[in-house]
């Protein structure tokens, strides 16, 4: 007779069977549907539909985009966290409740603002077309709306393990000699390096997907300023469901590889920090 | 390394209303071992604190060695912290932790990167966890963190080594063998040595001279047998070991206390409240009568415990080897002439 194995944890089989069943219907079936939908094309068609020249430009304009904008998001939100985490001023709450506000926002208004903001006749728009810079509806109006988006998830990545970042060790960093440019080096950044990688990649995987905000500013001249999301919503008008579903499948596997490299990542970083 | 002498003249620091450190004077000889000890919210974190330079007093001087501490930052004063929880950086390895002081040297004093590799390493042998180097923080034991927060400590060759309860955190065997092992430490190093505790048999046990603080104030710092001895005040006298209390008034040179009708006793004091004091090996016992009831008797080896009653409150006396105990039920009177007589003051801790 086999014994049951015991665990002082009750319910184990009800709550794996739940979770299982609530993955299934909210991201596997749906996740296989976009694996099965493109082989309608047949392999070649497949392939031949990502090499695309305009697709390949749109994903190279989606991830590109994306990860620049996560690394730009890195300083400014790690400085943005570390004066909400360490200082007390008036109007903090405020400022708090601002660094939300892209996640709040809904998409489409992000975009038009920002597009009504950058284009050549609106307030910034106008100061950066003495200089030759044009923001809106190129690839760098594209990199605004994702550094926008972008900005709370390295935040709130940050502010928790700023407040949870003892004292102590930086006073004792200074007792041992150390500069204040020493101790943010030595032993602030290396104590955030997880979190760091962590708010990027959560950035990133914004960024990435990222649709409402972009399309107003972007201008979406085809391999130029297209996002591969734009194009995927294309070729659904176009009817051409399959090859929609294959940029899918593609962004999916990127995403995914890209994802789990950070992930792996972190993990190394974090290590020894229980 | 050599210790240096310490001179604190003046210095006071407020949180708000409460002082922390309320015109605290205190020097401390190169090469003494000295134990803060006080209650807690006593100011003896603050005083490290300010020492280090990790916290500034708005007022008094701060002499190290003969210089003034004033306007020097505390990466500058060559101090080593011992922090209660010993701060370890958790990212990196024991031996990087030892090595930190002195890889962050300018450049010009630094060591080359073997030398300091093999200064961490001998320091840690000098620890005795030579075998740790290559550990993380979260991978060792709670002694060996503090021996690693020392290691760390003691590599920028510190003149004055500042301890905040070094052992706080520690269980109670462990507390022990580290105990001794600092003061040999010390001796060995010639440091001088400045370490915070509430734990007076820690204190006593280890420091040349001990400090005891309360709201900001050093009550008397002096030798452990002195001031078991001869306590400066009642404070210091109801910090340290057991003590008895009674309450009563001077007046015409003696004091008489309302529990005990008929005992007076001759003192110096000012006409007033004052109590007296006594540890209770110091209190005698008069068979024969009197306002104390023998409640119990506990009797082991060479120690007797009685109990007494007395009005509505029960103290504890010691009676020395060789005294027949009384037997309970029988009233007595109390000889008190070996007490210590102070103007009134607040109860300790109170």
């Amino acid at each position: 007779m086999r014994r049951p194995r015991r665990s002082a944890l009750p319910g184990f089989g009800l709550t794996l069977g739940l979770t299982l069943t609530w993955l299934s219907l909210i991201v596997l079936i749906p996740l296989a549907a976009l694996v099965l939908r493109p082989w309608e094309l047949g392999a070649a068609g497949v392939w031949q539909s990502l090499t695309d020249p305009r697709v390949l430009a749109a994903l190279r304009l989606s991830f590109g985009a994306a990860a620049l904008a996560a690394a730009i998001n890195l300083p400014f939100g790690l400085l943005i966290a570390w004066v909400m985490t360490r200082y007390r001023f008036p109007g903090r709450r405020l400022a708090d409740a601002l660094i939300d506000m892209p996640l709040a926002l809904p998409t489409a208004v992000a975009g038009i603002s920002l597009t009504a903001l950058f284009a050549p006749k609106g307030w910034i728009g106008a100061l950066l077309v003495p200089l030759g810079v044009k923001v809106a509806y190129t690839p760098l109006g594209v990199l605004v709306a994702l550094v926008f988006v972008g900005l709370p998830f390295v935040v709130r990545t940050l502010e928790p393990v700023m407040l949870d970042l003892p004292a102590e060790a930086e006073e004792a960093a200074a007792t041992l000699g150390a500069t204040r440019l020493q101790t943010l080096c030595r032993v602030v950044l290396p104590a955030l390096a997880p979190s760091l990688l962590t708010g990027f990649a959560a950035a990133l995987a914004r960024g990435v997907g990222e649709y409402g905000s972009v399309i107003f500013i972007a201008g979406n001249m085809p391999m130029v300023s297209e996002i591969a999301p734009l194009l995927i919503v294309i070729r659904l008008e176009q009817f051409d469901y399959a090859g929609a579903a294959a940029l899918g499948l593609a962004m999916l596997l990127l995403s995914f590889l890209l994802l789990l490299a950070l992930n792996r990542g972190q993990h190394r970083l974090a290590r020894h920090l229980a | 390394m050599t210790g240096v002498a310490v001179t604190l003249r003046g210095l006071t620091k407020r949180f708000g209303n409460a002082a922390a450190l309320d015109d605290l004077h205190l020097a401390i000889a190169a090469g003494e071992f000295v134990a803060l000890l006080g209650p807690s919210g006593s100011g003896k974190t603050t005083l490290l604190r300010v020492l280090a330079g990790l916290e500034f007093a708005e007022t008094g001087t701060i002499e190290i060695g003969g210089r003034s501490m004033h306007d020097v930052p505390a990466r500058k004063r060559r101090i080593g912290f011992v922090f209660q929880h010993y701060a370890l950086f958790r990212h990196m390895t024991v031996a990087r932790n030892v090595a930190f002081g002195l890889e962050v040297m300018p450049r010009r004093d630094r060591p080359q990167p073997a030398a300091i590799r093999a200064r961490a390493q001998e320091l840690l042998e000098f620890m005795e966890i030579g075998g740790l180097a290559d550990r993380y923080p979260d991978q060792i034991s709670g002694g060996q963190r503090q021996r690693v927060a020392l290691a760390r400590a003691l590599a920028i060759e510190p003149t004055l080594l500042l301890l905040d309860e070094p052992f706080g955190a520690l269980d109670a065997k462990v507390r022990k063998n580290l105990r001794i092992w600092l003061r040999g430490l010390h001796d060995r190093m010639g440091l001088t040595s400045l370490f915070v505790t509430h734990d007076q048999a820690e204190a006593l046990e280890m420091a040349d001279r001990v400090a005891v603080l309360r709201a900001g104030r050093i009550e008397q710092v002096d030798t452990p047998d002195r001031l078991y001895a001869e306590p400066a005040n009642a404070f210091v006298h109801e910090f340290l070991g057991e003590s008895i209390r009674f309450d009563g008034a001077v007046s015409d040179g003696a004091v008489r206390f309302p529990l005990l009708p008929g005992v007076m006793l001759p003192t110096r004091c000012a006409a007033g409240p004052a109590v007296a004091l006594l540890r209770p090996h110091e209190i005698g016992l008069r068979p024969g009568g009197g306002p104390a009831v023998v409640e119990s008797v506990h009797a082991f080896g060479p120690l007797c415990r009685v109990r007494l009653r007395l009005a509505d409150r029960v103290i504890e006396v010691l009676l020395p080897e060789g005294t027949s105990p009384p037997a309970p039920g029988a009233a007595c009177g109390l000889d008190l002439s070996a007490a210590r007589i102070y103007p009134e003051s607040p109860r300790a801790g109170s």
